[in-house]
């Protein structure tokens, strides 16, 4: 077992802001690595330790088998970055932003890796096109093959498919397997539970802390968390009095469908009793979703902020 | 929609704290140092005659207040290089047989030599020198001396204005103002290359990959060397058409002076840019340097005429000793040794920012 990732301990502060609190993480080679976490949780900031744009205030890691801080260029060379925020020039066209990129890693072929890269992309024909003329998707598509083009062993995407409509997302997290089974590592941060349950693990993280790992199965089972679902004419309205409700961390309507969490059985009974008498509705327990169990982690994340 | 303005300036403390304290310090800097009538302007004297007469017209010019003797030349040639380097501005010559003749009453000389390629600095002490000399010698007109007193002029003052004999400003403005918009387009454009890579977004990009400062460095300023040169050869074509100013030193020697100047100039841009958040900012600071490029350079006054601190400060501009290499060629024709000096400065200056640009480009974010 080879990991790509290992970081003990890393702690960022922003001033007297700690963003990132005494985070570790390790990932095999060849995973995909879900990273969740609320907005603001340092998810960014996390990336940017890993791959070397961010110095941590402590901790150690090693990436790809090299030191966070010492070998910072050759986990460079290694790594692809893909920013969050559009990083490629706008004013140049599609060809000449990808042979820019090329030109820094210095790659041998260039031509022709920038060819087959066009034709993995489809954009073969567009390729004089400026980078700004294109779309969110695929603008998000191309700053992928970017970051690919100098063959990277890992790679970090900071929600990478943010804005982007679903079916630019699957081709995305197609290619994302695609490059996975190369073995490539890949470290992923988005919001969607869909694009969580494509990875084949994931780490929570709320206020700079790690609050979960393991795969979405694992998760769920770990969680301890209880849920219940009702079904019936008029059965979303109850979301709104169950959410304050004492023992339910989370109760949100899906289509007609409600949907109740808590972590104590007892407690979660208690509170949606008032509500299991009436004959139109139809309980029955479910499995905890992804979203339960963050919704519930965040919120717990938070009491601990308050305690300390 | 007003206040909204307001609460964003206030926002960016540095372009705010720019607004205040860059008038203030430039009336200061400005206002103390600039004279349009300068005094105390170094003089060389090659004076082969020593009398109690020569000892007072030497003394009646130093008590103008223009002239400050500095320099004691051997010779002729000693005092040529002194003025053609532009290290004095006059050069005072009196002739061995000065007191003889002018003892016999026949017509005795004194040589003014001035540098005019600059002729706002030479017009006021030229002036005054004549008067001057002739009211000190009433005094000593004496006793057998007596009858020189009534001669209208017993010395004959001869003025030599050198490189520019017609006094022309035109002459001086044009090789300054290459100075002047040179500074004024290269530092510019370097000190937005970075800041706008941060405001697009891409510089977070660019720090991911491999690249080293020296070659983000590199990168963003050689495109522009080719732009400085075309503007060079554009600016002399048009001052040789309209105004018949040449260049009458070695080409070769004015090539490279000028590709120093230009590189110097870029690197400083390049340093603001990574000194600065934004684009805004870089632009206040690329003004900041182009005022001082303008008045302390010896473009608009006479360097010589300012106060010490302020001729050190001017020391520091590229612009003030590219000013004088461009002088240099274009008026005097001045050869490799008389402008060394100037490129030397240049080329330590270039150093000295690239170090200072290299060490605070960050490789990370932090």
């Amino acid at each position: 077992m080879t990991l790509a990732v290992d970081v003990h301990d890393l702690v960022k502060r922003y001033g007297k802001r700690t963003v990132v609190d005494r985070f570790s993480l390790s990932i095999e080679q060849g995973r995909i690595c879900g990273f969740l976490g609320p907005n603001g949780s340092g998810k960014t900031t996390t990336l940017r330790m890993i791959c070397g744009l961010l110095t941590p205030d402590g901790g150690t890691g090693r990436c790809l088998g090299h030191d966070l801080v010492r070998e910072r260029d050759a986990i460079k060379r290694q790594t692809g970055y893909m920013t969050q925020r559009f990083g490629l020039y706008e004013d140049l066209t599609i060809r000449e932003n990808l042979e820019f990129v090329g030109r820094v890693y210095d790659l041998d072929r260039l031509a022709e890796r920038v060819d087959q890269s066009l034709d993995r992309l489809g954009l073969a024909t567009r390729q004089h096109q400026l980078a700004g003329a294109l779309s969110g998707g695929w603008k998000q598509r191309l700053a992928l093959a970017a970051c690919v083009l100098h063959e990277p062993k890992l790679l970090l995407l900071d929600e990478p498919t943010a804005g982007v409509d679903p079916k630019a997302r699957r081709a995305f997290w197609d290619e994302i397997h695609g490059y996975a089974a190369q073995g490539i590592t890949v470290l992923v941060s988005t919001h969607y539970m869909d694009e969580a349950e494509r990875c084949h693990e994931i780490a929570y993280i709320a206020y700079g802390e790690l609050m979960a790992r393991g795969t979405a199965a694992e998760i769920v089972q770990q969680s301890g968390l209880i849920a219940f679902v009702a079904g019936g004419p008029g059965a979303d309205r109850l979301a709104v009095r169950l959410r304050d409700a004492a023992g339910v961390t989370a109760a949100a309507a899906f289509g007609a469908t409600l949907h109740v969490c808590g972590p104590d059985r007892d407690a979660l009974l208690a509170a949606i009793a008032p509500y299991r008498g009436d004959p139109s509705l139809n309980w029955e327990e479910a499995e905890p979703t992804l979203e339960d169990i963050f919704i519930h982690l965040m919120s717990k994340a938070r009491d601990n902020v308050v305690d300390a | 929609m007003i206040a909204k303005e307001v609460v964003q300036l206030r926002r960016d403390r540095l372009t705010f704290a720019m607004m205040f304290v860059l008038p203030i310090a430039q009336l200061l800097l400005f206002g103390y140092a600039i004279d349009a009538d300068p005094h105390r302007l170094p003089t060389a004297i090659l004076q082969a005659d020593q009398s109690q007469i020569t000892r007072t017209i030497v003394s009646a010019l130093a008590n103008t207040g223009y002239m400050r003797f500095t320099h004691r030349p051997a010779s002729e040639a000693e005092a040529n290089a002194l003025l053609e380097s532009g290290e004095v501005q006059f050069v005072v010559t009196i002739p061995s047989d000065f007191t003889r003749r002018l003892v016999r009453g026949e017509r005795a000389q004194v040589l003014i030599d001035t540098d005019a390629t600059d002729p706002m600095a030479a017009a006021n002490p030229l002036a005054a020198a004549g008067p001057a000399i002739n009211q000190a010698l009433a005094r000593d007109f004496v006793g057998p001396l007596a009858p020189l007193r009534d001669k209208a002029e017993a010395v004959d003052l001869v003025l030599q204005r050198r490189y520019n004999p017609e006094g022309k400003s035109r002459l001086n403005i044009v090789p300054g103002l290459l100075a002047v918009i040179l500074t004024m387009t290269m530092v510019m454009m370097t000190a937005l290359a970075v800041t706008r890579e941060r405001e697009r977004g891409t510089m977070e990009n660019l720090l991911a990959m491999p690249v080293r400062p020296i070659e983000v460095m590199i990168g963003k300023i050689v495109p522009y060397i080719a732009i400085g040169a075309v503007q060079v050869m554009v600016i002399l074509l048009v001052s040789w058409l309209l105004f018949g100013v040449g260049v009458q030193g070695s080409l070769t020697l004015f090539c490279l002076g000028t590709a120093l100047f230009i590189t110097a100039n870029l690197a400083i841009g390049y340093t603001i840019s990574t000194l600065t958040q934004n684009q805004l900012q870089a632009m206040q600071a690329s003004f900041f340097m182009m005022l001082p490029s303008i008045l302390l350079s010896g473009f608009m006054f006479p360097f010589r005429g300012m106060p010490q601190w302020a001729q050190w400060l001017g020391e520091i501009l590229p612009a003030t000793h590219f000013m004088r290499i461009v002088r240099g060629l274009m008026l005097k024709g001045a050869g490799f040794g008389s402008i060394s000096a100037e490129l030397a400065a240049l080329l330590a200056i270039l150093l000295i920012v690239s170090i200072v640009a290299i060490s605070r480009y960050r490789v990370t974010l932090d």
